[in-house]
């Protein structure tokens, strides 16, 4: 062995090993990218899931609450003018308040205050004329300030929270009376202008009602589709151009079936704006292609010899195909369609377009309620410039990457635990 | 003179064995013929001599193969110098999708054989006509590989094998999948290609195992059954089974 | 009432199942059965729901534009732009459905009451109608189920004119989303040169928003240049590319000829993540995380970086493309045959010579292809421009600098009201043809690439 072979060979060895390192690098650089962007939202997010509460005393006065009646009714206590009382139990936490001071005071707790005070109260009525403590919710820059999101060292001109504020909030954390509790008001809550106030339940609705609607439009016809073409479609020029046409469409960007639900299912059919049964439909024409691929494959993936055996015995084409083709292809049929759907419950630009962006404080009851959806929702909330939404968002996003991966585990489950496996 | 000498072989799919005991030794510029049923391992066997076993992940050799006194069996030998002294043609023509030219040269040139373009044209003549496809192809090397007949690709097969000059061709039932014409033309490439190379063949065919070895080994059930000289083996086997293939009573 | 009208349609066919059935059983006492008795129930049930759907779904299509013709009638006289009838339309409606707030004139008042009028006479038309052809049709098949024909044939033909109806639907999509867009681009195209579009250079569509009244043509000329746009959309997917391809060809090249058994079970799942993380999450991710890591690197090195940079929205596109170039790169490599592999190899090639020299350009076409299909995604991309790349029209080649890209500005002009008839809002659907044509050109090349590179090896 001369030397430039052996030297030939020390290089081509090298080169293998450098061509290993660029594979596992690009591996990794996938990996970690997964990973940053993982720790990125939980690191942001988690928080949003505690919320805050200032602890005071309130003090039910029948004169300031301009009661009257001896034993109020339930709609007395309603009528009851709440604002003097509740502008107390506030200012009560510093006694030595200049008039400066008193909105900076107000300004700690949400707007709501008012309402939160009131409502206790409607909840126990035997309350009134006593002095009792209350639970009033942070208002947002109090809450990033106690979850350690604010820089507090900067001037003070350029903070949210004002020294005086700062120094209440401190004297309260010592006394204890600033309480971090499980935010389940993220949960139960429309969305809000208000960070402290804002929920996920509007467009958690929205979101489920709009992947109802996608999965009773698009399912059946995607499977009676699937059905067609592969078991009965005649090998024709017509049916060529429909398998073509599917496998486009489910390449078509999403943004030009937002356009369609605009231009046609808006402006056409005039269904009504800003709803999930518009939003829903429109997900079902963009999830029907994919469905009808799935479909397609798993039916594929039936042997012929149970067809044959079948039509051996007498049974019609039609028999065939429906009572045994389609019930052993329905595993991969579904779990198909819970990834189709899984996609359509991450879309965001198609529903923008046809309006589901609207600001919604109210829980959607039905399918033809305004709504938003959990995508959208990140998207209202990431374009908001307060701090208290980025957590917000952050936690949004695991709500729906939980969801996601719910989905995702479940097609798994349908395919692993249902499918047959033919050898 | 002794080329490769086998001892002992046993291999091993997973928890399957597919070869007991194979002890064989291989003559130098001879053709020595693996025949057998289907499924019998002498393709396995063939696929140790240049450790193409390797590529197959559950695959495990044991025993010795020793060529020319270099253990091939061994974790530390180079596998990439070894294929380049131990050529392999498969049963099915695997041209690449690149040019005739691209395809011979294939191999002088990742072991850096031609220094220059001079010498690398002279290398892709030589071994074209070596293996009896130049005047074929002559005109038209820079077409695609994949475009030839199958007897055409399989002697380019063959010409990409002997490219590097090995000392040893393994042939793995190179013309199952050709005609009766192209096959002849393979037989006959095989008997001129015997002055210089060592050449092992397995084949379904015994006619063809007659035809063109010297030696002859009948695997069955993975053992090694009988081994001789191919004049032997097929008039005056010593063994009742070897008589009962020969004669075509199974297999 | 619509509704109603369903119930009751789908009620009378699930009773006219259940009698049908019996019916065929009282047959089976007298004389022999010529199919199932379900499929007597299937026959009247189908014959009983078929024809009413269908008739109501078509009367449901096209009441409300020959009620507008009615309508519209009387004001042919008045010489009126389609424009204007629209909108005297829409207020008519508005009026007849108690909703609407400006300004009443007698003749809208009328109007209004005869629109009130056609529909009722409609609705009641529309019931009547369904009535009897429920009748008909129903008396029909119930005279076949009596004469105990051959029911099993036409309801299985039945059934298959369902499933050939339902295979339609994606064709109907199609021409849904071809009319829809072509419709209003159409009438864009009326009010703006087609070759300004294509090659203006200032995309500025604000600028010709006008209160009433139709906008000055001399600003249309300049507003509605797609050139920014298109030049951003392929700089973004280009600087996606850059990141995507080297990381999921590598990955994919890899995972398919490297990697052993359980890093392949692992990590081939995981990596495709990434291509189910929903595109608003990347945005986000783009716009807090990396558009400001970007800036500050950039500022670091004394560069101008824009807080919204291209290159910002392009890397973290490409990030959420890797896994379908590795994913197809993987599938496409593992299908080139092993023939070829162990052809190399026994010539004694190095794992690595094998894949750059064999079967990377055996699979060639098969990675282009997939290659193709990633572009069409990364052009088709909105979110994360939306929400990380700005929404300001720059013809630029500075990765630095912010773009705009087609996708991000149908989003732009469209969130919110829209204004149908407006240029500006018809402007998003010529956009929106404009992409439908490139990433249907992308596929359509990409698939039949990637089809005839599968049957090469099949």
């Amino acid at each position: 062995m001369n030397n430039f072979k052996q030297n030939l060979l020390k290089k081509r060895y090298n080169a293998e090993r450098r061509f290993q390192w660029y594979g596992k690098i690009a591996i990794g650089l996938a990996l970690s990218f997964l990973a940053v962007f993982m720790f990125q939202i939980f690191s942001k997010g988690y928080s949003a899931f505690q919320k805050t509460w200032i602890v005071t005393e309130v003090h039910y006065d029948k004169e300031l609450l301009l009661i009257d009646a001896e034993s109020p009714s339930k709609d007395d206590l309603e009528n009851a003018d709440y604002y003097d009382v509740a502008y107390k139990a506030m200012t009560s936490l510093d006694p030595r308040l200049t008039e400066e001071e008193d909105r900076q005071l107000i300004q700690m707790v949400s707007y709501k205050y008012e309402t939160e005070v009131k409502d206790l109260l409607l909840k126990n009525p035997d309350y009134l004329g006593k002095i009792v403590p209350i639970k009033l919710t942070a208002s947002d820059d109090v809450d990033q300030v106690h979850k350690g999101n604010y820089p507090r060292d900067i001037p003070e001109k350029n903070r949210r929270v004002n020294d005086y504020q700062l120094q209440i909030y401190d004297m309260l954390n010592e006394r204890g009376d600033i309480l971090s509790e499980f935010n389940i008001s993220f949960f139960t809550s429309p969305d809000s202008r208000e960070a402290e106030l804002a929920g996920i339940a509007s467009s958690f609705m929205g979101t489920v009602f709009s992947i109802l609607v996608c999965l009773a439009f698009s399912f059946p016809v995607a499977v009676l589709a699937a059905i067609y073409l592969e078991e009965f479609a005649p090998k024709n020029k017509f049916t060529d151009f429909i398998e073509v046409n599917i496998n486009n469409l489910a390449a078509v960007p999403s943004i030009v079936f937002g356009l369609l639900g605009l231009g046609v299912l808006l402006a056409v059919f005039n269904l009504p704006r800003s709803t999930p049964l518009v939003g829903g439909i429109t997900l079902s024409l963009m999830t029907l292609p994919t469905i009808i691929i799935a479909a397609r494959a798993s039916l594929k993936a039936v042997p012929p010899s149970i067809r044959e055996a079948a039509l051996a015995m007498g049974a019609s084409n039609m028999q065939t195909t429906m009572h045994h083709t389609v019930p052993l292809s329905m595993p991969g049929t579904l779990s198909g369609t819970i990834i189709g759907l899984a996609q359509a419950l991450g879309e965001t630009a198609p529903l923008i377009l046809i309006g589901m962006v609207a600001f919604v404080n109210t829980i959607p009851g039905t399918p033809v309620d305004p709504a938003a959806s959990l995508p959208v929702q990140i998207y209202i909330w990431s374009e908001s410039a307060e701090r208290g939404f980025v957590e917000k968002v952050s936690a949004c996003i695991m709500v729906l990457l939980a969801f996601l991966i719910l989905m995702n585990l479940a097609a798994q489950i349908v395919r692993h635990k249902f499918e047959k496996k033919w050898s | 003179m002794s080329k490769i000498k086998a001892e002992n072989v046993n291999v091993y799919y997973g928890s399957k064995q597919a070869l007991f005991d194979v002890s064989i030794d291989i003559a130098e510029k001879e053709v020595t013929a693996l025949i057998g049923p289907s499924g019998c391992g002498k393709s396995t066997f063939l696929r140790c001599l240049n450790r193409m076993n390797d590529v197959i992940e559950i695959c495990r050799v044991e025993g010795s193969i020793k060529m020319d006194n270099l253990e091939l069996n061994s974790r530390k030998l180079d596998v990439v110098r070894l294929r380049e002294s131990v050529g392999m043609v498969f049963q099915k023509p695997n041209p690449f999708p690149k040019t005739i030219y691209e395809n011979v040269a294939y191999g002088p040139t990742i072991h850096g054989i031609a220094q220059s373009k001079e010498e690398m044209d002279q290398i892709v003549e030589t071994s074209l006509k070596k293996a009896a496809l130049w005047n074929e192809v002559k005109d038209r090397l820079d077409e695609i590989g994949t475009g030839l007949s199958g007897g055409q690709q399989q002697r380019l097969c063959i010409a990409r094998a002997i490219s590097v000059s090995p000392e040893v061709i393994l042939m793995d039932e190179p013309c199952s999948a050709l005609d009766p014409i192209a096959t002849a033309q393979i037989e006959e490439l095989i008997d001129d290609l015997k002055k210089e190379v060592t050449i092992v063949i397995v084949t379904h065919s015994m006619s063809q195992a007659a035809r063109v070895s010297q030696k002859t080994g009948f695997f069955h059930l993975g053992k090694l059954i009988e081994f001789g000289p191919t004049d032997k083996i097929f008039k005056n086997p010593d063994n009742q089974q070897t008589q009962d293939y020969i004669t075509g009573r199974f297999g | 009432m619509n509704l109603i009208l369903v119930t009751f349609i789908v009620l009378l066919a699930f009773t006219s199942y259940y009698f049908g059935r019996k019916k065929a059983l009282v047959i089976q006492s007298s004389q022999r059965l010529t199919a199932l008795p379900k499929f007597y129930g299937y026959y009247l049930a189908a014959w009983c729901a078929a024809p009413a759907l269908i008739i109501f779904i078509l009367w449901s299509v096209f009441e409300p534009s020959i009620v507008k013709t009615f309508i519209l009638q009387d004001y042919t006289d008045q010489n009126l732009t389609k424009n204007e009838l629209q909108l005297i339309y829409t207020k008519v409606k508005a009026l007849a459905l108690g909703n609407y707030t400006g300004n009443i004139t007698n003749f809208l008042d009328a109007s209004a009451d005869k629109y009130i009028q056609l529909k009722g006479i409609a609705n009641s038309a529309k019931v009547a109608i369904i009535l009897a052809i429920l009748i008909f049709s129903l008396s029909y098949a119930y005279r076949s189920v009596q004469k105990n024909d051959r029911m099993r044939e036409p309801v299985e033909i039945f059934l298959k004119w369902v499933l050939f109806v339902a295979s339609l639907g994606a064709v109907l999509v199609t021409i849904g989303i071809i009319f829809s867009l072509l419709f209003e681009a159409i009438r864009f195209f009326q009010a703006v040169k087609f070759f300004d579009f294509i090659f203006g250079t200032h995309w500025y569509p604000a600028k010709t928003f006008v209160r009433d009244g139709q906008p000055d043509p001399e600003l249309m000329k300049d507003a509605f240049g797609a050139v920014p746009l298109f030049a951003g959309t392929f700089f973004i997917a280009f600087i996606a590319m850059c990141v995507a391809i080297p990381i999921g060809l590598l990955s994919g090249i890899y995972l398919s000829e490297y990697a052993g058994r359980g890093v392949r079970k692992y990590a081939k799942p995981i990596i495709e993540i990434l291509a189910g993380i929903p595109t608003v999450v990347y945005g986000f991710f783009a716009a807090l995380t990396v558009g400001p890591f970007v800036k500050e690197i950039g500022n670091a090195m004394g560069l101008e970086v824009s807080a919204e940079s291209a290159l910002a929205a392009g890397a973290v596109m490409g990030v959420m493309i890797i896994p379908f170039i590795s994913s197809l790169s993987d599938d496409v490599i593992t299908a080139v045959p092993q023939n070829l592999r162990d052809g190399s190899y026994a010539m004694g090639a190095t794992k690595s010579e094998t894949v750059k020299k064999v079967i990377f350009p055996a699979a060639l076409p098969g990675i282009v292809g997939s290659i193709l299909l990633a572009v069409s995604r990364a052009v088709g991309e909105t979110m994360i421009v939306v929400m990380a790349s700005g929404l300001a029209a720059n013809l630029t080649m500075n990765p630095l600098e912010s773009t705009s890209t087609i996708t991000a500005q149908i989003v732009v002009i469209l969130i919110g009201d829209q204004q149908f008839g407006d240029p500006k809002t018809q402007s998003a659907f010529a956009l929106g043809i404009s992409l439908f044509i490139v990433t249907l050109f992308l596929n359509v090349i990409a698939l039949s690439v990637v089809k005839r590179y599968r049957e090469k090896y099949e």
